[in-house]
C-alpha cells in the first residue's frame, strides 16, 4: 500500500519534472515544476519529516516560484522558448546520463546502509520534527545560523543593488 | 501518522472533482454563441491596442525577492518559536543576534528607497 | 509504518468519509450563504434592502445566482493562453477548500468507545491519544502560500491590461502581507510551544486562556494577524486588485460562468478560513460556553460579519498607501512583537 502510494508520487513527479524540460510555454514549465515540488512534499511527509514538506511548499513552491514566475512574465521570455538547438539537447543528455550514473554508483557503492543517524521513527513521533530540527539549529549548528543570516543580510543588498537604477 | 495526512488527499481529490466538475458541466450546459469581437479581451469598448503580456515595472520583482529572503527568515523563527520556553534567555540571545542583522538589511532596504511605490 | 494505529480500518475511513464530506458541504453553504448574508448586511447598513425577490426574504437568492452562473456562455478570450486560463480557478479554489483540512472545529466525542476529534486531518487510537498534524500551522500558511498562483496565472493568461495589472498587484500585496502575518503568529508558537493546532486550542481553555488576552503583545499580534489575513485575501479595504474603479475587475475581468464563480467561491472560503483560522488561534477555538462546534461555529461568523462590515464601512487604501502599510508598519510591528513577547515571557512567567 506504501509502496504503491510512493510509485505513484514518484511517476508523477518524474513525469512532471519531465514536463518542465519539455514544454514550449515557460509558464507551463513553471507550474510542473510546482507540482514537482508537490510531489517532493508529499514524498517527504512519507518519510516522516513534515516540517521540511511544509518549508518545501512554503519557500519553494510558494516564494521562489513566484519570483520566477514574474521573472517569466517579466522578461517576456514566451516568444524565446521556440529556439532550442540540437546541440544544447546532446548536451543536456550525456550531463543528465553522466549525473544518473554517478547517483547509481553512490548508491551501490557508498555505505549508506551501514551509517546511521539517532533520529527514527519513534524519536520523531515523540519529541516532533519541528522539535528535532530546532533543537539540532540552535545547539549544534548555531554558528552556521548565525551565518546564514549574514548570507540573508548580503542577498537583500545584492536585491537592492540588482534592480535599482540609481542607488 | 500517516494516518492524519490520507484524509488530506481526500478533500483535495473531492475540491478538484467538485472543481473540474462544475466547469466541464457549465461549459456542456452554457450557450455557445461566440463572435471575433467577444473573444477581443475587454478594453472599455474600444480595439485592444497591442499585445498586454508586456514588460512590467521592475518593483514587483523586488518585492517578489525580498519577500523570499524574509521569507527564509520567518521560516528559521518557528522552530524557535516551538522551542523558545525550553531554549531560554539563551535562545532570545542568538534569534536576537539573528534578527538584529536581518534588520539592519531591513534598514538598508528602507533607505535606498526599495520600499517606495512613487 | 502503520497508518492509523490500533483502530479498525472500517472505522477509520468512515469517520475520515463522513467529516471530510459534512466539513466540505458545510463550508459549501457558508460560503453561498456569506454571499447573500453581506449583500443584505451592507444593503442595511447602507439603509437598501438587499436581495429580496428570490424566496422568503431573498433567501434563495445564492442558489439562483448559481444556477444562473451554470448556464452562462463560457468564453475564453482568443489571445488567452488556454491552458492557464482554465487552470487559474482551479488553483484559485483548490487551496481554498481544502486549507481548513487542519482546523480543529469541536472538542473530541466519544461513539462506541471510540473516539473522534473533531478536525479532518486527525484521528485517535484506542486509548484515546489524538494524532494531528504537528505542523498544522505550517500547512495553513503553505496553502496560503498557493493562493496566489491562481490569481497570477488569471491576471497573465486573459492578455488583457486590466487582468495583468489586477493580477501583478494582488500578487504582490499577497505575499507582502503573508510575510507579516506569518510573523505575527510567530508570537503564537512561543505561548503555545507546538505546531499542532489540536495542541494549541487545548492550550486556550477559558476565556483569559484566549491567546489574544494572554499578554499585550499577543493582543496587538493577533489584531494584525487579522488584517494582514484581509489583505491577503483581497478583502475591502485591501481589495486593490479588483478596484472596479480603475481595473474594472482586475483579474477575473476575462472571466464569465462557472470560472467567474469558482474565483468568486475561492474568496468567499478564503475569507470562511482565515475567519476559522483567526478563531483557533487568538480567540479560543472551540472553547467556550456553548456545546464546542456551536461555539467555534459562533466566533467564525462574527468575525466573517466583521470582515462585511469593514468592507461596508472604509474605503479602499491606494496602492503605494497599501504596500507602505505592509512594508513599513506592519513588518517592523511584527518583529519588534516577537522580541518584545520573547522579553515579557522571560521577565513574567
Amino acid at each position: 500500500m506504501e509502496t504503491l502510494f510512493f510509485l505513484i508520487v514518484a511517476a508523477i513527479a518524474v513525469i512532471c519534472s519531465l514536463m518542465v524540460v519539455t514544454n514550449k510555454n515557460p509558464i507551463n514549465s513553471a507550474l510542473s515544476l510546482i507540482m514537482t515540488f508537490f510531489c517532493l512534499a508529499t514524498l517527504y511527509v512519507m518519510l516522516e519529516a513534515p516540517f521540511m514538506a511544509a518549508i518545501q511548499v512554503i519557500v519553494y513552491a510558494g516564494a521562489i516560484m513566484v519570483l520566477i514566475v514574474f521573472v517569466i512574465m517579466l522578461l517576456n521570455i514566451k516568444s524565446e522558448a521556440g529556439r532550442r538547438t540540437s546541440h544544447a539537447l546532446f548536451m543536456g543528455i550525456s550531463v543528465g546520463l553522466l549525473l544518473l550514473v554517478q547517483t547509481w554508483y553512490l548508491l551501490v557503492k557508498s555505505s549508506l546502509s551501514s551509517v546511521r543517524g539517532t533520529v527514527d521513527s519513534a524519536m520523531i513521533s515523540k519529541v516532533g520534527h519541528t522539535e528535532l530540527i530546532g533543537k539540532s539549529l540552535f545547539t549544534d549548528f548555531l554558528l552556521p545560523f548565525e551565518i546564514t543570516s549574514i548570507l540573508l543580510l548580503v542577498a537583500i543588498v545584492g536585491a537592492v543593488v540588482l534592480s535599482k537604477k540609481k542607488l | 501518522m500517516a494516518g492524519a495526512y490520507l484524509p488530506i488527499i481526500l478533500l483535495l481529490a473531492i475540491a478538484v472533482c467538485f472543481g473540474l466538475g462544475s466547469l466541464v458541466f457549465s461549459s456542456l450546459i452554457g450557450q455557445k454563441k461566440l463572435s471575433a469581437v467577444k473573444l477581443q479581451p475587454y478594453e472599455c469598448g474600444c480595439e485592444p491596442v497591442g499585445s498586454a503580456q508586456e514588460r512590467f515595472s521592475i518593483k514587483f520583482y523586488l518585492i517578489a525577492m525580498l519577500f523570499i529572503l524574509f521569507d527564509i527568515e520567518c521560516v528559521f523563527l518557528y522552530p524557535w518559536a516551538v522551542l523558545f520556553k525550553r531554549l531560554g534567555v539563551f535562545g532570545i540571545m542568538e534569534m536576537g543576534a539573528f534578527m538584529l542583522i536581518l534588520f539592519v538589511g531591513y534598514i538598508y532596504i528602507w533607505k535606498k528607497g526599495a520600499l517606495e511605490w512613487e | 509504518m502503520d497508518i492509523f494505529g490500533d483502530i479498525p480500518w472500517y472505522i477509520y475511513f468512515a469517520a475520515m468519509i463522513l467529516k471530510v464530506l459534512v466539513a466540505f458541504v458545510f463550508v459549501l453553504l457558508t460560503v453561498a450563504y456569506a454571499t447573500y448574508a453581506e449583500r443584505k448586511l451592507i444593503g442595511f447598513m447602507q439603509v437598501r434592502i438587499g436581495p429580496n425577490r428570490t424566496g422568503p426574504i431573498g433567501l434563495l437568492q445564492p442558489i439562483a445566482d448559481g444556477i444562473k452562473l451554470f448556464f452562462k456562455e463560457e468564453i475564453i478570450p482568443a489571445q488567452a493562453s488556454k491552458f492557464a486560463f482554465v487552470l487559474a480557478p482551479l488553483v484559485a479554489l483548490v487551496p481554498a477548500f481544502i486549507s481548513f483540512a487542519v482546523i480543529p472545529f469541536g472538542d473530541s466525542i466519544q461513539i462506541a468507545g471510540y473516539k473522534f476529534p473533531l478536525q479532518i486531518a486527525a484521528y485517535a487510537d484506542k486509548a484515546g491519544t489524538v494524532y494531528d498534524l504537528n505542523i498544522g500551522v505550517l500547512y495553513i500558511l503553505a496553502m496560503a502560500s498557493l493562493g496566489v498562483y491562481g490569481i497570477v496565472l488569471a491576471g497573465w493568461s486573459s492578455n488583457s491590461k486590466y487582468s495583468l495589472l489586477g493580477g501583478l498587484r494582488a500578487s504582490a500585496q499577497m505575499i507582502s502581507y503573508e510575510l507579516a502575518a506569518g510573523l505575527a503568529i510567530v508570537c503564537v508558537f512561543m505561548v503555545s510551544q507546538s505546531l499542532s493546532l489540536q495542541a494549541i486550542v487545548a492550550d486556550q481553555s477559558g476565556l483569559f486562556g484566549w491567546y489574544i488576552f494572554r499578554n499585550p503583545f499577543l493582543f496587538v499580534a493577533g489584531i494584525i494577524f487579522f488584517i494582514c489575513s484581509l489583505a491577503e485575501i483581497n478583502r475591502t479595504p485591501f481589495d486593490l486588485p479588483e478596484a472596479e474603479t480603475e481595473l474594472v475587475s482586475g483579474f477575473c475581468t476575462e472571466y464569465s460562468s462557472m470560472k467567474y464563480a469558482m474565483f468568486f467561491m475561492a474568496e468567499y472560503a478564503n475569507m470562511v478560513t482565515v475567519c476559522a483560522v483567526m478563531t483557533t488561534l487568538f480567540l479560543g477555538g472551540w472553547h467556550g460556553p456553548l456545546p464546542s462546534v456551536l461555539n467555534f461555529i459562533a466566533k467564525v461568523y462574527v468575525l466573517m460579519f466583521v470582515c462585511m462590515w469593514i468592507r461596508a464601512t472604509y474605503p479602499r487604501y491606494r496602492y503605494d498607501q497599501l504596500m507602505k502599510l505592509g512594508w513599513k508598519v506592519f513588518l517592523p510591528i511584527t518583529l519588534f512583537l516577537i522580541m518584545g513577547n520573547a522579553i515579557w515571557m522571560t521577565l513574567f512567567k
